[in-house]
């Protein structure tokens, strides 16, 4: 249990796939003008990357290692999401219309996310480098990287709404002052380095 | 004629429609490689190469994919020429493979890549297709190779590996860890705006860069994500 704790606090904090890895930087920048549309797509991507986790890591562990087909990971990984995306935007069309009106936009944007692709990949490297990372653990680190987006593009939004109203240089105006303001939230975010492996030591 | 319309094909990738700077496509891997100048270019020729595989397939193939099923069409295409790039990678430079890690079967998600095959692969010819793919792919090398070497300098004061301040100048380590990324790229950003003085100027990635501009039914319906 701690050890499970630990890796979701891990793929929040120190692991931020957007802030410290670099995944999922497209829709950072692009989703997160407003704080309602930055938290609507962080979920569907938690949604999602669960989901893939869930879907690749068998396929992976019980078809392609058996076969000695390792070599298909991404041509494979990258198909199986794309389906699963299209059946949860089609189920969620007939079963649940209101989340589907609240997450619908942001679904086909997302089997072209890297972070949802990196996060079934990095899972699976992780449980080559340590046995003991199985299929839960897997699943715990996909739903904190999801939430760690979320953490991220929630917190992110409100800094862009600040620089909205803020006296910016000409040449700065738009993508750079949002990078810049990018690497100071992820510079806070290096402060974690280290909590977690102490915290729970 | 013929041949000067394909030099304008090529230099558009590398200055007037760089996939980096102006397009603000294919940020992740821009962020994530250039921590060095080595691993920019690894990262740079590996997306040229597919990028270039990639819309010659998809020019030649673009009569006969059905238009509903085109985007995963693209995809699986897409994911071959990745998955052989990334065993040549492998196969003959494991310490580059061993540098971009996870990013390397990342170039499936690139979306410089899906962009071109859907804004331009898709409509034209082979030839100026793979002229175009290989136009993007300098563009991309080159910012990368830029950013990766304005990094390196400053983190750690070598440039390829090789000693340049030799401590004269103490490395600001900052600039190869996240933080640096985002600053460098957003001042890059910014000098590319002020030389081109607004004219092409870098704009929001929102729904104008996605690749799925044109199969998104949101956008049609004027709701798309980036919808004020």
């Amino acid at each position: 249990m701690k050890g499970l704790i630990a890796i979701f606090l891990a793929a929040i904090l120190t692991e931020n796939y957007v802030l410290c890895k670099f995944l999922g930087i497209c829709p950072f920048l692009g989703v997160s003008k407003k704080l309602g549309t930055a938290f609507g797509m962080s979920v569907s991507v938690t949604l999602v990357m669960v989901m893939a986790t869930a879907a690749t890591w068998p396929i992976y562990t019980y078809i392609l290692v058996p076969k000695n087909m390792e070599y298909l990971q991404t041509l494979v990984f990258i198909l199986v999401i794309a389906a699963l995306v299209q059946l949860v935007e089609i189920i969620l069309k007939k079963l649940i219309p209101p989340l589907y009106n609240a997450l619908g936009i942001y679904l086909p944007l997302i089997t072209t996310n890297c972070a949802v692709l990196g996060v079934t990949m990095l899972v699976i490297e992780k449980g080559q480098a340590d046995a003991s990372f199985g299929y839960v653990q897997s699943l715990v680190n996909a739903f904190g990287a999801g939430i760690g987006f979320l953490v991220a593009m929630v917190m992110f939004a409100g800094v862009r709404e600040r620089i909205e109203h803020c006296d910016v240089p000409e040449s700065l105006k738009g993508l750079p002052i949002t990078l810049v303001a990018a690497s100071l939230v992820s510079l806070s975010f290096m402060g974690f380095t280290g909590v977690v492996e102490n915290l729970l030591a | 004629m013929a041949e000067k319309s394909l030099a304008k094909e090529f230099t558009k990738g590398i200055i007037k429609e760089n996939p980096v700077l102006c397009l603000v496509l294919g940020t992740c891997p821009t962020l994530a490689v250039t921590t060095g100048a080595k691993n920019a270019i690894g990262m740079g020729v590996a997306a040229t190469l597919v990028l270039i595989c990639s819309n010659m397939v998809i020019s030649l193939l673009r009569n006969i994919i059905p238009s509903k099923v085109r985007i995963p069409a693209y995809i699986t295409i897409i994911a071959g020429f990745v998955s052989i790039v990334q065993m040549l990678v492998k196969a003959y430079t494991p310490e580059i493979d061993k540098a971009l890690g996870i990013y390397l079967p990342l170039i499936v998600v690139n979306c410089i890549i899906l962009g071109r095959a859907e804004m331009y692969a898709s409509k034209n010819k082979v030839i100026p297709s793979m002229v175009d793919g290989l136009g993007m792919g300098v563009g991309f090398t080159a910012a990368l190779l830029m950013m990766g070497m304005i990094r390196e300098f400053l983190g750690t004061g070598c440039l390829f590996g090789f000693p340049i301040t030799k401590g004269l100048l103490p490395p600001i380590i900052i600039f190869i860890l996240p933080p640096g990324g985002f600053f460098v790229f957003g001042m890059l950003m910014a000098l590319a705006n002020r030389i081109n003085k607004g004219k092409s100027a870098a704009r929001e990635p929102g729904c104008g860069s996605c690749p799925m501009v044109a199969t998104c039914s949101k956008i049609q319906n004027g709701e798309g994500c980036d919808a004020q």
